[in-house]
């Protein structure tokens, strides 16, 4: 038998249920490497009791033939997700020691379908961030590192941990959220696959929230087959999130290996932007053939109001902020300041101590924009010029199935080369901020390499819950694309 | 639009978040930069359009008017009170805010 840690999800899957492993083993065999990895700092918490507790019970199902559909699979869980007994940070010092009395249902459904928690994945603080930077816990360390050089990369962000832990082969796959590109970025610069489902796909119940109209959880995995496994344990209505939509979760796996033969794929000519790094043009060219060899229709679109939709986000997402991080007040969990004078002074102190200042930035902008006088400035505008983006997309989508881009303007970054200018840091998430807003399901796929040798991903766009189709195109995308690398293990 | 320091003081007040007197400047540098680049949301017409706060066209669902069970349920205030700072008797314990 091979390491287990060598295998995807799926294989893992069915090597678990032909008892060629068992998931103690396979859960012994991840702790080992995350215990060698300590220099990625992926996670914040290894739960490695409650791993092999939960291990213990999945194989004693497995033994009998029973057990869910990812029965002892283990993985890391983004520290985003409230997890019952378990330290949940959001990557933040004012949740400190804050353990949830409840489960998230994303991962109770993982738990019922039968899959292991690892631990919980580092991130950066309350999800606000594209490089892992902005944590109370520390970087994330990319484990891709350019060909001949030592410089420590960003693995992306938000979801860091989660694109670095899968990356390096720590779990079988991660969960993650995307607000404006947490997913798919990071999924992008790690050589992994990461889905942001539509809006309403996946419950947000017990994720620790950013933006409310914004936020969706979704997996970052090695291939497009465990990212399919993991979305259908994921997904699935919840009476707890009313924004959660009541209808059947499609086996994604069976749309993959499905031809795209007539399918018209639409490229919009304004995700093509100044300065971005001839490598990553070219690799959309070569993705168009690719799509054009499986028998697709390329379209030309346009997507005029695309350079507007980060102003808009850091309008909405901010503002939505702004009010779900109200919450943190020193009252109810978490950090409560140790020197204050009255209640006011609790709170105000509190919250400098507890936050850091990506997030202290985020809430005075999100605050400014919501009050008086400015309101309609901003926030108002803004509501509008996003319907606009929404209504952009529907119409292009009346003319197109998929929409294929590039992930990310460039490949992964040195720690600290982008951090002293926000906006240079925020035109990260450029090309995937778009799904955000509109609400659409989007998805990066490792697509090729870098001269650095570092990989590039490209995103697929997709209807609102129509995440088949977008699984059926990302299979084709990784077939034709075979960009399957593995980091160099330099980390011990 | 910039803002200045005295605009920062104000929203650092109203979002409970104290700012040293020394932070408010680069505050107000920094927030001006990241505004001005929203700026260009303005050449955009949104005439008649109406404003979007969710993707979701879909009406709120109603549930009976019942205490529910489970987590979001009743009689737990053991659950409610176990990651506060402060609490005596299933109450939160914050500073005298009534003379």
């Amino acid at each position: 038998m091979t390491n287990p840690t060598n295998l995807s999800l799926a294989k893992l899957r069915d090597a678990l249920k032909k008892k060629e492993v068992t998931s103690l083993e396979a859960t012994d065999a991840y702790l080992a490497r995350i215990e060698k990895a300590k220099a990625l700092n992926t996670f914040i918490t290894v739960t490695a009791d409650k791993a092999r507790a939960m291990a213990k019970s999945s194989d004693a199902k497995l033994a009998k033939g029973e057990g869910g559909d990812i029965e002892g699979v283990p993985l890391g869980i983004k520290d985003l997700f409230c997890t019952e007994g378990t330290l949940t940070t959001a990557g933040s010092h004012i949740l400190d020691g804050f353990t949830p009395r409840y489960e998230s249902s994303v991962t109770t459904n993982l738990w019922r379908d039968g899959a292991v928690m690892l631990g919980k994945l580092n991130l950066d603080e309350f999800a606000m961030g594209s490089s892992n930077e902005t944590s109370f816990y520390g970087n994330v360390i990319n484990p891709w590192r350019r060909e001949g050089d030592e410089t420590q990369l960003s693995p992306g962000g938000s979801s860091g941990g989660s694109s670095a832990s899968v990356s390096a082969r720590l779990c079988a796959a991660a969960t993650a959220t995307d607000t404006g590109g947490s997913i798919r970025q990071p999924a992008s610069l790690t050589n992994t696959v990461g889905v942001k489902p539509t809006y309403g796909r996946v419950s947000r119940w017990g994720i620790v929230a950013f933006a409310s109209s914004l936020d969706q959880a979704g997996p970052i995995a090695q291939d497009v087959r465990d990212a399919a496994i993991m979305l259908k344990s994921m997904a699935g209505h919840d009476p707890k999130d009313s924004t959660c939509i009541n209808r059947p979760v499609p086996d994604y796996e069976a749309a993959l290996g499905q031809s795209l033969k007539g399918l018209k794929i639409g490229v919009p000519k304004e995700y093509r932007m100044d300065g971005m790094p001839e490598e990553i043009e070219k690799l959309w060219q070569q993705g168009i053939a690719w799509m054009k060899d499986a028998g697709c229709e390329i379209v030309d679109i346009s997507l005029p109001l695309t350079k507007y939709a980060l102003p808009v986000y850091y309008i909405v997402a901010p503002a939505e902020a702004s009010s779900n991080l109200a919450r943190y007040d020193g009252v109810k969990f978490g950090l409560r300041a140790k020197d204050f004078s009255d209640i006011t002074s609790m709170y105000e102190n509190t919250r400098a101590e507890g936050f850091g200042n990506e997030v202290k930035r985020r809430i005075l902008i999100g605050t400014y924009v919501l009050s008086a006088g400015y309101y309609d400035a901003y926030y108002l505008r803004a509501q509008k010029v996003r319907k606009k983006i929404f209504d952009e997309f529907t119409e292009a989508f009346s003319k197109v199935d998929l929409i294929l881009t590039p992930s990310a303007p460039s490949a992964a970054f040195g720690l600290g080369e982008k951090t002293g200018d926000p906006v240079q840091m925020y035109l990260n998430d450029i090309f995937t901020v778009t799904a955000n807003l509109a609400g659409i399901p989007g998805a990066s796929v490792p697509a090729g390499y870098d001269k650095q040798g570092l990989p590039l991903g490209l995103q697929l766009l997709a209807r609102p819950f129509d995440e088949e189709t977008m699984f059926k195109g990302m299979f084709v995308l990784e077939q034709a694309a075979g960009a399957n690398k593995r980091p160099k293990e330099w980390w011990g | 639009m910039s803002i200045d320091k005295d605009t920062v003081r104000k929203v650092a007040r109203l979002a409970r978040i104290a700012e040293p007197e020394d932070r408010l400047e680069p505050l107000a540098k920094e927030i001006s930069g990241i505004l001005g680049w929203i700026e260009q949301l303005n050449e955009v017409d949104v005439e008649g359009v109406e404003a979007m706060s969710s993707t979701v066209d879909v009406l709120l669902p109603m549930r009976e008017d019942v205490l529910q069970t489970g987590p979001t349920g009743g009689g737990q205030p053991d659950n409610v009170v176990a990651n506060a700072p402060k609490t005596a008797d299933h109450f939160f314990v914050v500073p005298r805010v009534v003379e």
